[in-house]
C-alpha cells in the first residue's frame, strides 16, 4: 500500500439529498500520509458532508472514497478505527468532566484500564487541561471544549484526524494553540489532518494543500502560495514622503513590474517576479535617495483565488444560507 | 455477546446514572411528586375504601402502586429527552464514530434508567411502609415488586428511547409526556376497575395496559400472592419493554447511519 492509499483518496463522491439537492457534487481527493489538506468553503459549500461521508456517518449518493486505505463504505469499523474526528461543534456531555469523556472514550475504543488511565493523563496535559480535568464540561470556555474534543479524537492513537471548523467562535489566542497542536501532530507524528475550515488564514498557516469547495464541488487545489500564484504576481504600492517626487517615484518602481491600480497618492506596480523584489525596491529607493511614507505590499489571498474561481468574495459568500439540509 | 458489549453497555449505564445523580431536576421530582399525590390521594379519597367490594380499607395501600408508574413515567422523560439531547449535540455522532454497538448504547441507556428506577421504587415502598400501608406479599414480595419496578422503568425507558430516536429532538419528547400521563389517568389508579360505574371509563381502564402494570403491584401490596395479577403485570410489561425496544433497534439503526 503506498502512502498515498493510507491517506484519503475520493473519487466523484457524490451525496444527494432528497428533492435532487445535490450537497456534494463529484469530488475527487488525494490526501497523503502526514498531509494537513484544508478543505475551505463557504458555509453550505459541502465541507461538513464530505466530512461525514469521509468518517462513515454518511453514506455517499455514488462514488468512492478511501480513507487510511479502508473503503468507507465495505469497510466502516475499519475506516473508523483508524480515524480520529472532531466534528463541527464540540459535541461534549456538559455534565461529564473532561477526565470522564476521556474515560468513556477510551473504554468504547477498547482501550484497557491501564491503558485509559495513561493515555487519559498524557492527553490532558497535551492540551492543558489537567488542571481542570474533573470540571464538568459546562464550565469550559469554547477553547477549552474544543481542546477536548481534539483529545477525544486522539485517545485511540489515529492515524488520520478530521476537524470540522475546529477554530470557529474561538479567540485568536485559543486559536492560534490549537493550530500549534495540529501542526505538532502532523509533523511530529505522522497524522494526516483533514481540516474544514471558513477562514482564510486557517487555511493559509495550517495546511499544506487546500482544496476550495463551493457548491459541492472543488473549484480549485493546491498549495496555498500555488493557487495565490495561479491568480497573479503580488503588488507594491508606495506613497513618496514629498508629493514633488511621485514622478520619480513611479519610473523608480516601474523598473520592478508594470503600472497597477494604486490610491490616490501612492503609485503601485503588479511585480514581474515574486514578493522577493520587495528587497531590491527598498535597496533602490535607498540608493536614489527616494522618502516613501508609506510602503505595501499586496500579495494575493486565498480570497482572491475563490474570487477568481467563483465570481464571488469568500468572505461574502459566507453569508449565504447554508445549502446542507439537515439530516433527516 | 462479548465482554467487549457489556463492558460499553457498563460504560454508558454509569454515565446516565451519572447524568442523572447531577440533574436535580430528574432526581427529586419522580420522588417528590409521586408521593405528594400519593399523599393527598390517601387522605382525599379515604372514604372511597368504604364502597362495596374495595379490596382493602386502606387507601394508601391501594393507592401505593401509583407512584411506580408515575415514577416510571418520569424515567420515560428522561431518559427520552437524555438520548434526545445526545443527537442534538452531536454526542451520538462521536459515539457512532467509536467500536460502539447499536444495541450497547439503548441497553446502557436503559440499564442507567432501571437501575434509577430500582433506587425510586425502594424509596416508595420504604416511604409507604413508614407510612403504614403492609406488605402482604412480605419480603419475597418486595423483592418482586422491585423486579416488576425494573421492568416498568425497562419498558418505559424504551419509549422514551424510542420517542427520542424518532423525533431527534429534546422539546418533542416532553412535549409527548402529558400524552402518557393520559394513560395513567384513564386507568385503575383510583378505583378498582370492577367499582368503575362510568361504562366509557371502565372499558378504557380495561382496555389501557398500565391498569394491570398497577394491578400487578397493588397485589403485592394488598392481596399477597395473586397469580393472574402478576402474570398480567409481568406480561404487559414485558410486552411493552419487547415492543418498545424492537422500535429503538429500528429507529437507532436510521439515526445511526454510520456504514
Amino acid at each position: 500500500m503506498t502512502a498515498r492509499e493510507q491517506g484519503i483518496v475520493a473519487e466523484a463522491l457524490v451525496r444527494e439529498y432528497r428533492g435532487g439537492i445535490r450537497a456534494v457534487d463529484g469530488i475527487d481527493l488525494r490526501v497523503a500520509e502526514g498531509e494537513i489538506y484544508g478543505f475551505l468553503g463557504p458555509n453550505g459549500a459541502g465541507k461538513s458532508t464530505t466530512v461525514h461521508m469521509l468518517t462513515t456517518l454518511l453514506p455517499p449518493s455514488s462514488g468512492t472514497a478511501r480513507v487510511g486505505g479502508f473503503d468507507i463504505v465495505r469497510e466502516g469499523p475499519r475506516v473508523r478505527a483508524a480515524i480520529g474526528a472532531a466534528l463541527q461543534e464540540a459535541a461534549l456531555d456538559p455534565l461529564l468532566t473532561g477526565r470522564e469523556h476521556l474515560r468513556l472514550q477510551a473504554a468504547l475504543h477498547g482501550l484497557s484500564r491501564a491503558d485509559r488511565r495513561s493515555r487519559g493523563e498524557a492527553l490532558l496535559e497535551r492540551v492543558g487541561l489537567t488542571l481542570a480535568a474533573d470540571r464538568k464540561v459546562r464550565t469550559y470556555s469554547g477553547g477549552m471544549k474544543r481542546r477536548l474534543d481534539l483529545a477525544l479524537a486522539l485517545v485511540h492513537a489515529p492515524r488520520l484526524l478530521f476537524l470540522d471548523e475546529p477554530t470557529t467562535g474561538l479567540d485568536p489566542q485559543s486559536r492560534s494553540a490549537l493550530w500549534q497542536e495540529v501542526g505538532r501532530l502532523a509533523k511530529e507524528e505522522g497524522v494526516t489532518v483533514f481540516l474544514t475550515t471558513q477562514y482564510l488564514e486557517e487555511a493559509d498557516v495550517l495546511a499544506d494543500r487546500v482544496g476550495i469547495i463551493d457548491h459541492g464541488r472543488i473549484v480549485a487545489e493546491g498549495t496555498p502560495s500555488g493557487l495565490k500564484a495561479e491568480i497573479g504576481r503580488p503588488s507594491v504600492e508606495a506613497v513618496p514622503a514629498n508629493p514633488d517626487e511621485r514622478h520619480r517615484l513611479t519610473q523608480l518602481l516601474e523598473r520592478f513590474g508594470e503600472p497597477a491600480q494604486g490610491s490616490p497618492n501612492g503609485v503601485a506596480v503588479r511585480l514581474e517576479t515574486g514578493t522577493e523584489s520587495l528587497v531590491e525596491i527598498v535597496r533602490a529607493l535607498d540608493a536614489e535617495g527616494l522618502d516613501v511614507s508609506h510602503l505595501q505590499l499586496h500579495a494575493p489571498s486565498l480570497d482572491d483565488v475563490f474570487l477568481a474561481k467563483t465570481g464571488r468574495s469568500l468572505e461574502g459568500a459566507a453569508e449565504e444560507p447554508s445549502a446542507e439540509p439537515a439530516r433527516a | 455477546m462479548t465482554g467487549t458489549f457489556w463492558m460499553q453497555v457498563a460504560q454508558l449505564a454509569r454515565r446516565s446514572i451519572v447524568r442523572t445523580i447531577r440533574q436535580p431536576a430528574h432526581v427529586f421530582p419522580p420522588l417528590i411528586f409521586p408521593l405528594g399525590l400519593l399523599a393527598v390521594n390517601a387522605g382525599g379519597l379515604a372514604p372511597a375504601t368504604k364502597l362495596p367490594g374495595f379490596p382493602t380499607d386502606s387507601f394508601l395501600a391501594f393507592a401505593l402502586a401509583v407512584p411506580f408508574i408515575q415514577g416510571a413515567l418520569f424515567a420515560t422523560m428522561n431518559a427520552g429527552t437524555d438520548l434526545a439531547r445526545d443527537i442534538q449535540t452531536g454526542f451520538l455522532n462521536r459515539l457512532a464514530l467509536t467500536p460502539l454497538r447499536g444495541g450497547a448504547l439503548v441497553a446502557g441507556l436503559l440499564s442507567g434508567v432501571v437501575v434509577m428506577g430500582v433506587v425510586q421504587a425502594g424509596v416508595y415502598l420504604t416511604v409507604g411502609l413508614l407510612a403504614g400501608s403492609g406488605l402482604a406479599s412480605g419480603v419475597g414480595g418486595a423483592l418482586v415488586l422491585l423486579g416488576l419496578s425494573a421492568l416498568v422503568a425497562l419498558g418505559f425507558g424504551a419509549v422514551g428511547a424510542l420517542l427520542a430516536l424518532r423525533t431527534g429532538s429534546g422539546e418533542s419528547v416532553q412535549g409527548l409526556f402529558p400524552l402518557l400521563f393520559v394513560f395513567l389517568f384513564v386507568s385503575s389508579m383510583n378505583l378498582p376497575r370492577n367499582l368503575i360505574e362510568i361504562d366509557w371509563f371502565r372499558f378504557a381502564a380495561t382496555a389501557n395496559p398500565v391498569s394491570y402494570l398497577i394491578e400487578g403491584i397493588r397485589s403485592l401490596v394488598i392481596t399477597g400472592w395473586d397469580g393472574q395479577a402478576l402474570a398480567l403485570a409481568f406480561g404487559v410489561g414485558t410486552a411493552l419493554a419487547a415492543v418498545a425496544l424492537a422500535g429503538s433497534a429500528v429507529a437507532l439503526r436510521g439515526r445511526m447511519t454510520r456504514t
